[in-house]
């Protein structure tokens, strides 16, 4: 026992203090800490991004964080990207993100495992650069694997919501941008 | 009326039931199942490749605070061996123990067991627990394991040779003798590690005599006989949930260890356990694939025209035989070789040999890609003798479309196909007549630019059960499907398939609906609970889910539909002939304003108090289909590269596919199947391989020695399609999940060589990575500025 730290953290927009040993990773902290399970740990090298969230607004692979250094900061993971996200609200599909939509309409998934760091990496990216090439895509995912999709339908998903996001922008919150960075 | 003559979801783009709960992390995958009390295991894996374990001290881990139990392999025998599913003939296997007793024949091979309140304490005693190993001489490569006096990986059996399997057709002596063109080929399919993108893990607990294992798995039916067998338990008292499972691509077709393990530890130690791999340890701990050494020799006429084909071939299994690994270089492997060529004379021999690597099994395509790599190089390389264009070389030697069923000289019956129309749209997406101005525009900038053909034949859905145990396959061919259609209409159906990404609940519902006349949305589809599935289910691999399970679901809704039928001709006093079933509705032909619902003719069915004569109450049908025949998709692959002439480093600048894989379900699932497929098959062709060292150090052990493609390593891909039925199923589909990396490969290898082919070069082994290819260039007098 290294003895504990106690963080202050806003998680999805909810505030959460904990005493955790100084060795827990951020990943481990949102998953077994919190059992914010969307987020998935895929390797031990930090090359996958399946851990990948926002923390104060970029998008940062969890694994290569521990969880005291995000005492004060504003994480956002896979279940804060939809607003209001109740399990089985009715009128859910409404309140999804454009990423979510996106990802489901064009097929950019398949078997999921990937795809909450996927999405949360576009985010960032199409926060930063809202009308991006299909060759700046492929740059901003490329530290993101994802093993079923040939990342084909992934490009698709990530232009059609950036096609979204630029028309509504305004009208929408922005996930990333809400919190300071 | 049939539901395939009308059909209104089948073949629509229908979007996936699986994405609202994966999109918004609400997907519960088997490292996410928390309970209450959970200890954690960790295994001790050997350092060395061929080790005899001398002594094993656990005193100094027993003691470290936390830890629940420290156990060795004698410990642990109680688990049982590891099973292997297919035995060929004069097959050699090798006892496989979850945790070696004797002696470690891999670096990885588990040595002994930690479980403890938390994973790191787990990990803390892992590193108290000091081994004896006394290192043995090791063997790495598969051709140096058969020589004489090689280490013996299993003493035991006397020599490292598993099996000799040779196949044979026609007259090879005379073709070879008559040949007026001869080449030849050394080719080597290189070791890949599957990296599906979910690390393997099992969660299990042990309550009121009955054990419930999550597992990361393909094969949750399987997973629950052995663990049952295995542990002493009924059949009925293990409950096997495969529940999210990230990716397999073969790698979670296993009844692993760590699965035994898991549920013996959550049996006798009454608490829940959990066992999640790391991803290095599973670089070491799952299994691999490919794995061949090639001799492939062509006999030809100068015109072209194929008389014979000769292959001598090493497989690795690596240390153990692994469920499958038997099967596929052999059955998956041999009789496919000839692809969608009319090949006089057949001559194969393949040899799998023992060594001390991790154990190599079935990945994404296991046995096809390595079929269709040496058939596609070949062609070329006798293109490339005798002058002729790579793709007429092809045409001339195609299966004419008139001549199926066909049998080819390797003792198979192709179902169905027409290659012709796939190689002409390939060559037309590809722009193939303009491709020599490319070339030389690419030239003048400094660069060599290549286009490569590939036109392969697949081999799909693993049956009839009968033709599976004449080939030594120890499993049925079948598949199973109940549907259930509840009082209020609502209807679901089990599949013993356990899809793992490849979106059975959206295509399976497709199918269902076309049958009942509902839409997909009011039906519900449930895998991978073995309490849940009709009872046994094979599982997901080789690309048989929609040919096998797919057709068990549309005739078990087959079956409903008539009952609904029969039950809406006596409410509606029609004749069951004229009655009409669609939209949700009931009605008799000509008559839908007087229409009953789908709901209506449900709730008759178990009121019962109104049905025909004799008919039984309720709604639901069970099926095992076991099918009559494999099925054969087909297609052609074009990639065009550009090398650049200073580096090395090859892009892929265009890439066109056509594929026909029968009647499609839906088709941007088809489509996803194929990127995914064709992006893994350029993996290997242009970046991945598994490296040992002689000392069996696995040298690539994590994602940053080993380069899985990034989305920068792909191009967009161009995909079509032509649709050729198989006469093999009710709905005439064949399979679409491995075509992509069976395909690829060699369309990316052959572009690369004829992008090289000015230098001279006729051949280099993959990965083609750029030092490789510069080195090549330098050799070739070129390159050099």
């Amino acid at each position: 026992m290294l003895g504990a730290h106690t963080v202050t953290l806003s998680v999805n927009g909810t505030s959460y203090t904990r005493e955790i040993e100084p060795t827990l990773l951020l990943v481990e902290f949102l998953r077994e800490t919190l059992n914010l399970t969307g987020t998935h740990v895929g390797c031990d090298t930090s090359q996958c991004g399946a851990c990948t969230v926002l923390v104060d607004g970029r998008a940062t692979k969890a694994c290569t964080m521990l969880a005291v250094q995000t005492d004060g900061a504003q994480v956002i993971t896979v279940e804060g990207l939809a607003k209001n996200a109740g399990a089985g609200a009715p009128g859910r599909e409404a309140t999804l993100h454009p990423i979510q939509r996106a990802f489901a309409k064009e097929h950019g998934l398949q078997c999921g495992f990937c795809t909450p760091g996927l999405m949360i990496t576009a985010v960032d990216f199409l926060e930063r650069n809202a009308s991006p090439t299909d060759a700046e895509i492929r740059h901003a995912i490329e530290g993101n694997l994802c093993r079923c999709t040939g990342y084909h339908n992934i490009v698709n998903a990530i232009r059609s919501a950036s096609a979204e996001m630029r028309q509504t922008a305004g009208a929408r919150p922005k996930v990333a941008a809400e919190v300071t960075r | 009326m049939t539901a395939t003559a009308n059909p209104t979801y089948i073949g629509s783009r229908v979007a996936r039931k699986e994405d609202p709960r994966l999109i918004t992390g609400e997907g519960t995958f088997t490292d996410d199942v928390m309970l209450q009390g959970m200890a954690y295991l960790t295994l001790v894996r050997s350092p060395h490749a061929h080790a005899r374990i001398r002594r094993i001290d656990t005193e100094a881990a027993k003691k470290e605070p936390g830890v629940v139990a420290v156990l060795t392999g004698k410990d642990l025998e109680a688990t049982g061996m590891l099973p292997v599913f297919i035995s060929v003939p004069s097959m050699n296997g090798s006892k496989h123990m979850p945790i070696a007793t004797d002696k470690a024949r891999y670096a990885g091979d588990a040595v002994a067991a930690v479980v403890a309140n938390s994973r790191d304490a787990a990990k803390r005693a892992a590193d108290l627990i000091a081994v004896d190993y006394e290192p043995l001489p090791v063997v790495v490569d598969a051709s140096k394991a058969l020589e004489p006096g090689a280490p013996i990986v299993h003493e035991e059996l006397g020599s490292n040779l598993v099996f000799t399997y040779p196949v044979k057709g026609g007259d090879i002596d005379k073709a070879f003798k008559d040949a007026e063109v001869r080449v030849s080929q050394r080719i080597v399919n290189q070791r890949l590690i599957p990296n599906a993108m979910e690390p393997r893990a099992v969660t299990a607990k042990f309550e009121a005599g009955e054990l419930t294992l999550w597992s990361t798995t393909q094969i949750p039916h399987f997973v629950q006989l052995i663990a049952a067998l295995n542990l002493g338990l009924g059949q009925n008292k293990v409950r096997v949930i495969a529940p999210e499972v990230g990716g397999g691509f073969g790698s979670k077709l296993q009844v692993y260890a760590e699965e035994l393990l898991v549920g013996h530890l959550a049996k006798t130690l009454g608490r829940p356990v959990k066992w999640t791999e790391e991803r290095r340890e599973g670089y070491l701990a799952t299994i691999h694939g490919r794995d061949h050494v090639s001799d492939v020799e062509l006999a030809a006429k100068k015109d072209g025209t194929i008389l014979g084909l000769r292959v001598r071939t090493v497989a690795n299994v690596g240390a153990y035989l692994q469920a499958f690994a038997p099967g596929i270089p052999t059955i998956l492997h041999v009789f496919i070789v000839p692809g969608p060529y009319r090949i006089p004379a057949f001559d194969y021999e393949m040899r799998g040999a023992y060594t001390n690597t991790t154990p190599v099994d079935a990945y994404r395509g296991a046995g096809r890609p390595e079929a269709a790599l040496l058939i596609e190089r070949i062609m070329d390389r006798l293109a490339d003798e005798i002058g002729m264009d790579p793709a007429e070389v092809r045409r001339k030697n195609f299966i004419p479309s008139d001549a199926f069923p066909f049998n080819t000289i390797s003792g198979i019956t192709y179902d169905s196909g027409d290659y012709a129309p796939a190689l002409d749209r390939a060559l037309a997406m590809a722009d193939y007549k303009g491709f020599e101005k490319r070339r030389a525009e690419a030239k003048a900038r400094g660069n060599y630019r290549g286009i490569g053909i590939s036109s392969y034949v697949e081999i799909c859905g693993l049956a009839p059960s009968k033709a599976n145990a004449a080939l030594g396959v120890g499993w049925g061919g079948y598949e199973s499907a109940r549907i259930r259609v509840h009082a209020t209409g609502a209807v679901q159906v089990f599949t013993g398939t356990s899809p793992h990404g490849q979106g059975h609940e959206t295509s399976w519902a497709q199918i269902a609906a076309d049958a009942l006349g509902v839409s997909p949305n009011d039906i519900e589809v449930r895998h991978g609970d073995t309490f849940e599935s009709p009872g046994m289910g094979v599982g997901t691999f080789g690309s048989r889910s929609l040919a096998v399970g797919g057709i068990a679901v549309h005739k078990a809704a087959e079956k409903v539909r008539e009952k609904v039928v029969q039950i809406s001709a006596h409410l509606l006093e029609a004749s069951p002939a004229d009655v009409v079933v669609e939209g949700g509705k009931v009605f008799v032909k000509g008559v839908p304003e007087k229409a009953k619902s789908f709901g209506d003719i449900s709730m008759a069915a178990y009121l019962a108090n109104n049905l025909p004569e004799g008919m039984e109450p309720g709604l639901e049908a069970t099926v095992y289909y076991d099918p009559p025949n494999f099925t054969f998709p087909f297609g052609t692959h074009i990639a065009e590269v550009e090398i650049d002439g200073e580096t090395g480093a090859v892009q892929i600048v265009k890439y066109s596919a056509c594929d026909d894989c029968g009647r499609q379900i839906n088709p941007m699932i088809v489509e996803g199947q194929l990127h995914g497929g064709i992006t893994q098959g350029i993996g290997q062709a242009l970046y991945e391989g598994a490296v040992y060292d002689n000392d069996g150090q696995l040298l690539s052990g994590s994602m940053m020695e080993y380069h899985v493609p990034s989305a920068e390593d792909v191009p967009a891909f161009d995909l079509d399609n032509t649709v050729t039925l198989t006469n093999t199923n009710p709905l005439g589909v064949k399979g679409i999940g491995e075509a992509g990396t069976i395909g690829s490969t060699p369309a990316a290898v052959n572009a690369v060589i004829d992008a090289l082919s000015p230098l001279g070069i006729k051949h280099i082994d993959m990965p083609l990575g750029s030092e490789k290819i510069w080195r090549a260039m330098r050799a070739a007098g070129e390159g050099r500025r």
